[in-house]
């Protein structure tokens, strides 16, 4: 047999395979939705909410302070989405993920390939997110570029919770209610649209539990250029790196047992 | 080819494979035939390396699938019982991209891409997506994906479920062709037709058990006679009337809700000695014994249940 490249990057070709003719709608879209939420928040809301003191944002304007929040979630709900019903879909409806794993694939490769896709799709959207951002006065610094692995970070993190999720149930009747009991609260009150010291204590405990604060405040650090401390970045990132090693072994064993039981 | 002794299957407490022994050698084309449940995919996943085994030893293509899986997998071909094409690719994508899963260069791929289409009689419908195709063109599409890799070994969990009859005898004629070509070939059935058609051997399973393992015509002789005689009634009070006449007249006779069945060696020396016990024969006939009829001397039940 000739094999020509790694098993996940075989079926990552299935992905860029459809893309190659879908490409038109993502990237419109990726560029369109962060076009109407900054106008909408950024500069809309954020002329009255300058009008006050804005050092509960750090010194920021608010759509400063909104841009990196709004582009954090971007990468929350792709990864959440695609790791709902299309992971159902590939495990129970459609079952192409049967098909890979009668391959030389195994499911521990099938799961890679899905995290390494939300991976892919998130640096388009990050990338078209920052373009729109910058002329909107909303990015700062340089420093902006490290958004991008922090969206990453946090996309492979959520994924790979959520599809361990997706494949331990055995249907899809639960997701909308992790749509709107799950998904919904986490992207309001993890420090997206204000900062998480404006709610109550025990709620900002529970903040701390949610990937998506911790993404947050990495691309905040990236795009405002500041970071309360080096220990606190520290501290987000392994934050994500132990969501993504938790659901990375639950996922994994999930793949497996429902792939090859 | 495949080796298996006491391959066991188990579900928490469940025993879908109950410790089985069979050998399928290069070139064969080996049935496993059994009614629903009687753990005939389990065993078929179990072969294809995507189940672990619960018991017992299995060896495939000289290989144990609990260490080299993903080797074994590579010389496979598999058609699963319930199609998973790949709904957003094309037809001729679903040979490109599943030929990609094993590493295959994409100019040979393209080569052997249409030369399955053309011989699944798919060309036309190359570039149509999956949904609008036809079952009967769905699993000669999921039968030409199984073949993309040129397989050693060819596995095929009841290929005509579901099919018309043109559309399941437009894929025996192909399968047909492809024993004749030497491939060796594993398929499951509870079709007694097909499995006389396309089987040189074959195992009839129930409970998880292996119950008769022979070619076809072996199995007939062993455990059937050469003819049979059915008799069929709408009035249950003159199918029991009949039942009760009918003891002795040929070497065996079962009872089943909708018909009786005698088993003879010679149909119409029955039928007569039938009617003259006054046996209502207006609605008999008497036929060759076929493999649903081992199955029903061996279970006392009828395959289609």
């Amino acid at each position: 047999m000739t094999t020509t490249s790694s098993p996940v990057f075989r079926l990552l070709e299935r992905e860029l395979h459809i893309l190659r003719r879908l490409w038109h709608g993502i990237v419109f879209s990726a560029f369109v939705q962060p076009v109407l939420y900054l106008v909408a928040m950024g500069v809309g809301i954020g002329t009255y909410v300058d009008q006050n003191s804005t050092a509960a944002l750090g010194g920021l304007t608010y759509v400063q302070f909104v841009a990196p929040g709004l582009l954090a979630a971007t990468a929350f709900q792709l990864g959440v989405g695609d790791s709902l019903w299309p992971v159902m879909s590939g495990t129970k409806w459609d079952m192409r993920y049967h098909a890979m794993v009668a391959s030389p694939i195994g499911p521990g490769q099938v799961l890679a390939a899905h995290l390494g896709w939300q991976a892919v799709r998130t640096t388009i959207a990050t990338v078209a997110f920052l373009l729109v951002a910058t002329p909107l006065g909303a990015i700062e610094s340089p420093w902006a570029v490290l958004a991008l692995p922090a969206a990453i970070l946090l996309v492979v993190a959520t994924a790979s919770l959520v599809a361990a999720f997706s494949t331990s149930v055995e249907d899809a009747s639960s997701f909308p209610l992790v749509m709107r009991i799950g998904v919904l609260p986490l992207f309001l009150f993890s420090g997206t649209f204000f900062p998480i010291s404006q709610l109550p204590a025990f709620l900002q405990v529970l903040a701390r539990l949610s990937p998506l604060y911790h993404g947050v405040e990495l691309c905040r650090a990236a795009t405002s250029g500041h970071a309360s401390s080096f220990g606190a970045v520290v501290v987000h990132v392994l934050a994500l790196l132990a969501f993504t090693a938790v659901g990375t072994i639950l996922g994994m064993r999930s793949f497996a047992k429902r792939l090859t039981p | 080819m495949i080796e298996a002794k006491g391959l066991t299957k188990r579900f928490d407490d469940f025993v879908a494979v109950d410790g089985i022994d069979f050998e399928v050698a290069t070139g064969e084309t080996f049935g496993f035939l059994g009614p629903n449940g009687a753990g005939k995919s389990s065993t078929m996943r179990m072969i294809a390396a995507t189940s672990p085994r619960s018991g017992g030893d299995l060896t495939v293509l000289g290989m144990d699938p609990a260490v080299s899986g993903s080797a074994i997998r590579a010389r496979l071909g598999v058609v699963p019982q319930d199609d998973n094409l790949d709904t957003e690719l094309s037809v001729m994508d679903n040979l490109m991209i599943y030929g990609r899963y094993f590493g295959l260069p994409r100019s040979e791929l393209r080569v052997r891409a249409a030369e399955l289409l053309e011989f699944f009689q798919l060309t036309e419908r190359r570039d149509d997506k999956v949904d609008p195709l036809s079952g009967g063109m769905k699993r000669r599409l999921a039968v030409a994906r199984g073949l993309i890799n040129e397989p050693a070994l060819f596995l095929l969990d009841e290929p005509t479920t579901g099919l018309d009859p043109q559309a399941r005898h437009l894929l025996w004629e192909r399968l047909f062709r492809l024993k004749r070509d030497g491939v060796t070939i594993v398929l499951t059935t509870h079709y007694m037709d097909e499995a006389e058609q396309l089987c040189d051997r074959l195992v009839i399973m129930d409970g998880g058990k292996i119950v008769a393992e022979g070619s076809p015509r072996e199995l007939i002789r062993r455990h059937s006679t050469a003819e049979v005689v059915e008799l069929r009634y709408l009035d249950p009070d003159e199918h029991q009337r009949s039942f009760e006449r009918v003891d002795g007249a040929g070497d065996r006779v079962e009872r089943l809700t909708d018909r009786i069945v005698v088993y003879t060696a010679d149909g119409d020396a029955t039928l007569a000695t039938l009617q003259n016990r006054g046996v209502d024969v207006t609605s008999a006939y008497v036929r060759r014994s076929g493999l649903e009829d081992v199955f029903l001397t061996l279970t006392g039940r009828s395959l289609q249940d």
